[in-house]
C-alpha cells in the first residue's frame, strides 16, 4: 500500500478530448440514461454499461461482485460503504458511477498485498478484536487508510488544537484525533475503543516506517 | 454417563477461558465474508417494499400501472393479488393479506424488478389510496386505553405484589417518589434486514439467505406461511451484521422476499431501506416509570413499587417487561411491580438488547441514587446494604450472585472511594455515578452433532448464528475441550437450518444453549471414540446430542448475572452537552469462556447504554403518526468520538448450576444500568436530576438554567 | 429515482448551455446532498450537468490579501489549506465541525452552500412540505420541530439551513460569485445568499435558474481580529448543529472597545443568521459580559420559538456570550484563539 504524503485531488483531470457541448463520456446523446463507464478497481480496469442511477456502491456490489463495501444506510449517514476514490476516502453510496468515469477505486478487497499479505490495518483490526458483526469493518478499514493518509498530509480535524491548526504539518494522532477522524463510520456493536487502538497502533507503525525511510539513504 | 453431569473444570480445559481470536476474522477484514444480500445468483431480481403513508385506515385502491410500465419491472404485489399466506403466530408477518393499515410504514405493496434501481423506481411509482381513520400514537400516563396484560415479554406475570407496599411506603422515614421516561429506541444493526430468496419450483425447494438471529425459527415460520414442509426449506445465515434483538424472529423482509421469488420464479434480494426499519422491524417501546422507594434511616429498603406504562401496536401485544428486574435486585418485603400497556396506532415494538432490563434498570438504579442522596448515604453502600440473599420475588436461592463483589471491585478500579465532590473545569462540570446491572440466565434446547474424521480432524455441527458475538469461536472452544483436542483440529458448521435445530441468538442464551449441545455431542463422541477399536472407518464416527430434556428442567435456583457500572461525565454549562469521560463495568457472569470476545461484547453493550443515556431518541409525530427519527442522520447512534476509554472487567464465577461450561450470557448485561450510571454522574456533576432520557443539550441546559432541584421527589427527614 | 441524462461539462459556458438545453436539470458537484435527495425522490432531475470537473478547484490568494476559493474545492481541502488555517481559522473550524471526513472529501464549496435543509418533512414525500411542494402545507409546524427555526421563519416554512461553512462565511463577509451565462458573473454577499422562507420557501437562495456558483471570495482579514466557531450538537461528531455561532472580533487594543464585530448563528434560521442588531450594539462598546448579553438578547428578542424548540434561545445566548468572552479574554477557560 503506498503511503501517500499528499492525498491526491478528488477525481482525475478532465478527460481531455474537448468536444462539442453537451456530451457524455463516449459522446452519446444527452438524452441517454445509460453510459459506458470506465473504472479501475483494485488495479483492474473495468468497462461497464451503466444506468446513470447506479451508484459506485451498487456498481461494486451488484455489477462487479465486490461485496466488501457495505450498504448500511445508502444515504451517507453510516460510512459502511467507505472506499478510496483516487486515494481518498469517500461514501460510495453517494457517488454516481457515471461521474467517476476514469477514476481509480480501492475497496477493502484491494487493501491486502498481491500475495494476500494483509494490510497493517487489517492485521491490527484482527489483533485488537476491532469488530464483532463485521458489517462496518470494510468501511472502517478504508476510512482508516484514508484518515492516516490525511493525517500524514497534514489535514486537521475538529479535534486538532488551535496551535496545530495554525501551523500546518503532519498531524499527530492522539486517541482523541483518531476518534474524531473515524466518526464518519458508525459501529453499532460498539467496537470503537478497539478500533481506536488498532488504528493508533497501525498509524504509529506507519509513522515509524516513514521516519525510518527518511534516514535511510 | 449422564451427558449433563460433567462440568468442564477450567483447570483442565485448554481452550475455554483463552482469548482465542475470532475464527472469521480474516474474512471480515478482507471483505470476503458474505451477508444475506450479497449472494450473486443467476438472474437475481430485486424487491422494494411500499410503506403505508397513513397511520390508520384502509386501502381503497392500489394503482400499479405506472410502476408496471417502467422498464425491467417484473411485477407489483398488492393486498389484492398477493398469494395467501398460511398461519403464523406473529401477525406482523401477515403481509399484503388484507386492506387494513394498522400503522404508518406498514407494507402495502411490493415491487419486483430486474435491477435495484428499477425496483426502487417501481415502488415509488405505486399509487395507493386510503380511507383514513383518526389515529392515536401518543402514550401518556392515564391514557384511557391502558390495561394490565396477563403476561409481559419473557412470559413473566405482568403484576406481582408482596406484603403491603403502600402502607410500608407511607411509614418509611425516607422516601423517594419519582417518575422517569425512556423514549422509543431503535436497534439499527449496521446490516439492514435483508434476505435473498430462491425458489426452485422444479425441486420444490426454497433456499433463503437471511439476515437473522436464528435460521431454525425462520425455516419454521416460512414453512407455516408458505405451506411447505420444513425439509423443503433451507435458511442460511453464515454472517449476520448485528441484530440486537431485531432479527430474533422473522421480520417482513424475509416473508416478502419469499413471496417475490415464488411469484417471479427468480432469486430475489430484498434489503430494507434504512428509513423503513423503524416501522417494520420492531423497536424498544417507550416506557414511563413510576418508582417509589421507602427506606429506614440506615438505608434498609422497606418498600418498593415500580409501575411501568408502555405501548404496543394494534397488530400484536408486546409488553416491555421493565418492572421485572426490580423483582430480582434488592431485598425488600413490601413490593409491587406492575405493567400497564395501551395498544396504539404504532408500529409493533419488539426485542431490543436487554428488553425490560435496559429501561427498567435505568429507572430503578436512578431511583436508588436518589434514595442514596435522600439518605446522605454512599450509593455503593446503599446497594450493598440491600443485597438479597434469595431472589426477592420467588424466594429461590441464587445459583451465584456477586453483585456486591462487582460493586466493590468496580469501586476499587474506578477510584470510587475517593469520589471527589462535583468539580468544575472551566465551563465543564465533572461528576461520577454508579449503577448496578442484572440479566437473567435463560437457556433453550438445542441439537448438535460431532463428527470424527479418520485424519484426526473433527467437524462440529450446531445451528448457532454468529451475529458478531463470537459464537463460532466459542463453540469451537467448547468442542475442543470436550473432545480434548487442540482447537485447530475442530472445524465448525453453523448458520444453516439443515443442521440439527438450534435456538436463536437472543436473550443472551446462545453460548449456554448451543454450547451445552456441543458439549454433550462432543462428550458422547469422545466416549464412542474411547470404545472404538482400530482405525476409524472412512466415513468417520459421529455422535449427536439434543438438550431438550436438560435445558427444560426447572432449576431450583434463581440464576442471574450481575454487574456494576461506574461513569465519569462532563456537562458543558455553555451548551448543555454531556460527554462521558470514563465508563467502567465489572460483571459477574459465570465462567468467561473467551475473554477477548467477551470483553468486546460487554463494551459493546456499554456503548449502546451510552447512546441510550445521551444521544438516542425517537419520537412519534402525533400528526403524521410516523417516527420522526427514521434514518441514521436523525437517530443518533453514538459515534467513535462519543465513546471514551471504556473498560469491562469481570469476576470469574464458578457456578455449578448453569450448564456444563458454567457460563452465563453476556450479550445484554453490558447495556443494563449503563444509562443510570451516566445519569447519576450527570446529577452529581450538575446538582440537577434529569428524569427523561436521553440527556440531550436542550434538557441539560434547561435544568442548569433552572433551580438546583427538580420536582417530583419526596425527601425524608 | 427516475432515469436521467448525464452531461459532463468541461467549461462554464458548456455547463450553462447544457442546463438551458435540458429542462429540469441540476448541476452535480460532489453530489453528497443531491444524490441523497434523488434517492428520496425529493429531487427528480431529468438531467445532471456534472460541474465537478470544471477547473474551479483552485484556492488563490488575491492581490488585496483576500482569498478566492473555487467552487469545486472540496471541503476537506479548504479546511486544510495553509492560508485558510492561518488567516481564517474560523472557516477551517466550521468545515471540520460538519459532516464526516469522507463526506468532506467529496462535498464541494459550491455544493455546501447549496445543500438543502435536513427537515424530516422536507425529506419525506408522504408529508406536506411547502419547500418541496409549494402549497402543500408544512408538516413540521404541526409535527415535531425540535430542530427547526426560531428566527425568521414564516407560516409556510420553519426549516433551518444545515451548513456550518455558510455560517462562517456569513461572519467573514465573504462573497459568492455566480456565473450567469454568456460570460456574465455577479457577486452576492454570503450573508445575503440564502433567503428567509417568506412565502417562497422553495427558493433556498437568491441564485437564479441556471446560475453556477464559481467561487467564494474571502476579504483580507483585519489585522489583529480574532475569531471562533462553536457548535452544539446531540453527539460529539457527525451531527448537524442544534445551534452554532461564528464570531469575528476586532478590538481596539488601546481602549478595549469593539472596532468591528461579526456575529452569525447557525441552526436557528432558514439561513445563517447575521446578528446585525447585536453587532450594532456592540460596535464601539466595551464588550463586558453584561453588554454582550444585552446585545445578544436584543438580537434574540426577534425570535419566535415554537412548541419544541424554545431551548435554542438560551443555547444560542450561551454560545454567543461564551464565544465573545473567550475572544475578549474574559473567559475563565482557555485563551482566545489567534
Amino acid at each position: 500500500m503506498p503511503h501517500a504524503t499528499d492525498p491526491p485531488a478528488h477525481g482525475p483531470v478532465p478527460d481531455g478530448a474537448p468536444g462539442p457541448a453537451p456530451r457524455t463520456p463516449d459522446g452519446a446523446p444527452a438524452t441517454a440514461v445509460r453510459s459506458r463507464v470506465a473504472l479501475r478497481v483494485n488495479g483492474v480496469h473495468h468497462e461497464l454499461d451503466l444506468d446513470h442511477r447506479v451508484t459506485l456502491l451498487d456498481t461494486l456490489r451488484e455489477h462487479l461482485d465486490l461485496t466488501g463495501a457495505k450498504k448500511g444506510c445508502d444515504h451517507g449517514q453510516c460510512g459502511a460503504c467507505t472506499v478510496l476514490v483516487e486515494g481518498r476516502r469517500a461514501n460510495s453510496c453517494l457517488l454516481l458511477a457515471v461521474a467517476l468515469h476514469g477514476c481509480e477505486i480501492t475497496t477493502v478487497e484491494g487493501l491486502a498485498g498481491p500475495d494476500d499479505t494483509l494490510h497493517p490495518l487489517q492485521r491490527a483490526f484482527m489483533e485488537h478484536d476491532a469488530f464483532q458483526c463485521g458489517y462496518c469493518t470494510p468501511g472502517q478499514l478504508c476510512s482508516a487508510v484514508g484518515a492516516l493518509r490525511e493525517a500524514a498530509a497534514g489535514h486537521p480535524s475538529h479535534a486538532t488544537a488551535a496551535a496545530a491548526l495554525a501551523v500546518p504539518g503532519p498531524a499527530a494522532l492522539s486517541a482523541e484525533e483518531v476518534r474524531e477522524r473515524l466518526s464518519g463510520n458508525l459501529c453499532r456493536c460498539g467496537a470503537y475503543p478497539a478500533i481506536v487502538r488498532a488504528v493508533t497502533d497501525a498509524g504509529a507503525d506507519a509513522a515509524a516506517t516513514a521516519a525510518g525511510a527518511e534516514v535511510t539513504p | 454417563m449422564s451427558p449433563t453431569a460433567a462440568t468442564l473444570e477450567p483447570a483442565t480445559a485448554a481452550a475455554l477461558g483463552a482469548p482465542v481470536p475470532r475464527r472469521e476474522g480474516r474474512e471480515k477484514v478482507t471483505g470476503a465474508a458474505r451477508y444475506a444480500a450479497e449472494q450473486h445468483l443467476p438472474l437475481r431480481a430485486y424487491a422494494w417494499p411500499v410503506p403505508a403513508t397513513v397511520a390508520r385506515g384502509r386501502i381503497t385502491a392500489v394503482d400499479t400501472a405506472g410502476a408496471l410500465a417502467l422498464p425491467g419491472v417484473l411485477g407489483v404485489l398488492t393486498p389484492y393479488d398477493a398469494p395467501r399466506l398460511g398461519p403464523s403466530d406473529d401477525p406482523t408477518l401477515q403481509l399484503l393479506q388484507d386492506l387494513r393499515v394498522p400503522h404508518r410504514g406498514w407494507y402495502v405493496a411490493l415491487a419486483v424488478a430486474d435491477t435495484l434501481e428499477g425496483a426502487r423506481a417501481a415502488a415509488s411509482a405505486v399509487r395507493v389510496t386510503y380511507e383514513t381513520e383518526p389515529h392515536d400514537v401518543t402514550l401518556r400516563a392515564g391514557h384511557p386505553g391502558l390495561y394490565t396484560p396477563e403476561e409481559v415479554n419473557g412470559g413473566y406475570p405482568a403484576h406481582r405484589e408482596h406484603g403491603d407496599p403502600d402502607g410500608a411506603f407511607e411509614e418509611a422515614p425516607v422516601r423517594v417518589d419519582v417518575r422517569y421516561s425512556v423514549p422509543p429506541l431503535h436497534n439499527h444493526a449496521m446490516e439492514p434486514h435483508a434476505a435473498t430468496a430462491d425458489w426452485d419450483a422444479e425441486r420444490g425447494h426454497l433456499t433463503v439467505y437471511d439476515s437473522c438471529q436464528g435460521t431454525t425459527v425462520v425455516r419454521g415460520v416460512l414453512a407455516g406461511l408458505f405451506g411447505l414442509r420444513a425439509d423443503q426449506i433451507t435458511v442460511l445465515a453464515e454472517h449476520v451484521g448485528g441484530g440486537f434483538g431485531s432479527k430474533g424472529t422473522p421480520r417482513p423482509h424475509v416473508v416478502l422476499a419469499v413471496m417475490a421469488t415464488r411469484y417471479c420464479g427468480r432469486p430475489v434480494t430484498l434489503s430494507l431501506p434504512r428509513r423503513h426499519m423503524a416501522a417494520t422491524v420492531g423497536h424498544r417501546a417507550p416506557t414511563l416509570h413510576h418508582l417509589r422507594l421507602g427506606a429506614r434511616a440506615d438505608g434498609t429498603l422497606t418498600a418498593l413499587t415500580h409501575e411501568v406504562t408502555t405501548h404496543t401496536s394494534r397488530v400484536r401485544e408486546f409488553v416491555e417487561q421493565a418492572a421485572v428486574p426490580a423483582r430480582v435486585m434488592y431485598a425488600v418485603h413490601n413490593s409491587r411491580t406492575t405493567h400497564r400497556v395501551a395498544a396504539l396506532d404504532v408500529p409493533t415494538p419488539s426485542w431490543m438488547r436487554a428488553p425490560g432490563e435496559a429501561p427498567g434498570m435505568y429507572a430503578l438504579e436512578s431511583a436508588m441514587d436518589e434514595l442514596a442522596d435522600a439518605l446522605g448515604m454512599d450509593p455503593v453502600e446503599l446497594r450493598v446494604r440491600n443485597d438479597a440473599a434469595t431472589e426477592p420475588d420467588g424466594g429461590r436461592p441464587f445459583s451465584s450472585r456477586h453483585l456486591v463483589e462487582c460493586l466493590r471491585e468496580g469501586a476499587r478500579r474506578f477510584g470510587w472511594a475517593g469520589r471527589r465532590p462535583p468539580r468544575r473545569e472551566g465551563a465543564l462540570l465533572i461528576g461520577a455515578g454508579v449503577a448496578a446491572a442484572t440479566y437473567p440466565v435463560y437457556i433453550a434446547p438445542s441439537g448438535a452433532r460431532a463428527h470424527a474424521r479418520p485424519d484426526g480432524s473433527y467437524l462440529v455441527e450446531v445451528n448457532a448464528t454468529d451475529i458478531g458475538t463470537g459464537a463460532r469461536t466459542v463453540m469451537a472452544q467448547i468442542a475442543a475441550d470436550a473432545l480434548r483436542v487442540p482447537l485447530d483440529a475442530v472445524s465448525l458448521s453453523l448458520g444453516n437450518s439443515a443442521l440439527p435445530p438450534g435456538p436463536v441468538a437472543g436473550g443472551s442464551t446462545g453460548t449456554a444453549s448451543w454450547g451445552w449441545a456441543v458439549h454433550d455431542a462432543c462428550t458422547a463422541l469422545t466416549d464412542r471414540l474411547a470404545r472404538h477399536q482400530g482405525p476409524l472407518p472412512a466415513a468417520g464416527l459421529s455422535a449427536s446430542a439434543d438438550t431438550t430434556q436438560s435445558a427444560k428442567q426447572k432449576s431450583p435456583y434463581a440464576r442471574h448475572a450481575f454487574g456494576a457500572h461506574f461513569a465519569e461525565v462532563q456537562a458543558d454549562t455553555v451548551t448543555g452537552e454531556v460527554r462521558v469521560r470514563r465508563l467502567l463495568g465489572v460483571f459477574a457472569a459465570g465462567h468467561i469462556l473467551n475473554p477477548r470476545t467477551a470483553r468486546s461484547q460487554l463494551i459493546g453493550g456499554m456503548v449502546m447504554g451510552l447512546g441510550m443515556a445521551l444521544t438516542e431518541h425517537s419520537g412519534l409525530d402525533p400528526a403524521s403518526g410516523d417516527f420522526v427519527e427514521r434514518d441514521l442522520a436523525a437517530y443518533h447512534v453514538p459515534t467513535n468520538a462519543d465513546v471514551p476509554a471504556i473498560e469491562a472487567h469481570w469476576i470469574d464465577e464458578h457456578d455449578k448450576h448453569l450448564n456444563p461450561m458454567g457460563s452465563k450470557g453476556i450479550g445484554e448485561i453490558g447495556i443494563v444500568g449503563a444509562a443510570a450510571a451516566i445519569g447519576n454522574a450527570v446529577c452529581q456533576a450538575t446538582g440537577r436530576r434529569l428524569r427523561e432520557l436521553p440527556l440531550t443539550p436542550d434538557r441539560v441546559l434547561a435544568a442548569l438554567d433552572a433551580g438546583p432541584e427538580g420536582a417530583g421527589r419526596v425527601a425524608g427527614p | 429515482m427516475r432515469p436521467f441524462a448525464y452531461v459532463r461539462a468541461t467549461s462554464l459556458q458548456e455547463a450553462a448551455d447544457a442546463y438551458a438545453a435540458h429542462p429540469g436539470s441540476r448541476y452535480l458537484g460532489g453530489g453528497t446532498n443531491l444524490v441523497d435527495l434523488m434517492k428520496l425522490g425529493v429531487e427528480t432531475p431529468g438531467a445532471l450537468i456534472d460541474v465537478s470537473r470544471l477547473p474551479l478547484a483552485e484556492i488563490r490568494e488575491l492581490p488585496d490579501g483576500g482569498l478566492r476559493v473555487g467552487a469545486t474545492v472540496r471541503n476537506s481541502d479548504l479546511a486544510a489549506h495553509p492560508l485558510v488555517r492561518s488567516r481564517y481559522p474560523l472557516l477551517s473550524r466550521a468545515l471540520l465541525a460538519g459532516a464526516s471526513g469522507q463526506l468532506r472529501n467529496v462535498a464541494t464549496t459550491g455544493g455546501n452552500l447549496l445543500q438543502r435543509t435536513r427537515c424530516g418533512y422536507f425529506q419525506d414525500l408522504s408529508t406536506p412540505c411547502n419547500k418541496r411542494e409549494p402549497g402543500s402545507g408544512c408538516g413540521a409546524r404541526d409535527g415535531l420541530h425540535r430542530d427547526h427555526a426560531v428566527l425568521g421563519h414564516s407560516e409556510h416554512c420553519i426549516a433551518t439551513h444545515p451548513s456550518d461553512m455558510a455560517v462562517a462565511l456569513a461572519a467573514l463577509d465573504a462573497e459568492v460569485e455566480l456565473y450567469g451565462g454568456a460570460g456574465t458573473t455577479r457577486r452576492v454577499a454570503a450573508a445575503e445568499f440564502h433567503r428567509l422562507p417568506g412565502d417562497r420557501p422553495e427558493d433556498d437562495t437568491v441564485i437564479r435558474p441556471g446560475e453556477i456558483v464559481t467561487a467564494v471570495l474571502l476579504p483580507a482579514p483585519a489585522p489583529g481580529a480574532v475569531s471562533l466557531y462553536r457548535k452544539a450538537r446531540e453527539r460529539a461528531s457527525y451531527a448537524f448543529a442544534l445551534a452554532s455561532v461564528a464570531v469575528v472580533l476586532d478590538l481596539d487594543p488601546g481602549d478595549g472597545r469593539v472596532r468591528r464585530i461579526a456575529l452569525a448563528f447557525g441552526g436557528l434560521a432558514h439561513r445563517p443568521w447575521r446578528a446585525a442588531a447585536a453587532e450594532a450594539r456592540l460596535t464601539g462598546a466595551v464588550p463586558d459580559p453584561g453588554a454582550v448579553r444585552d446585545a445578544v438578547d436584543a438580537e434574540l428578542a426577534r425570535a419566535r420559538p415554537l412548541r419544541d424548540n424554545a431551548y435554542k434561545l438560551p443555547l444560542a445566548r450561551h454560545l454567543a456570550c461564551d464565544a465573545i468572552a473567550e475572544l475578549t479574554g474574559a473567559h475563565p477557560g482557555s485563551p482566545a484563539t489567534p
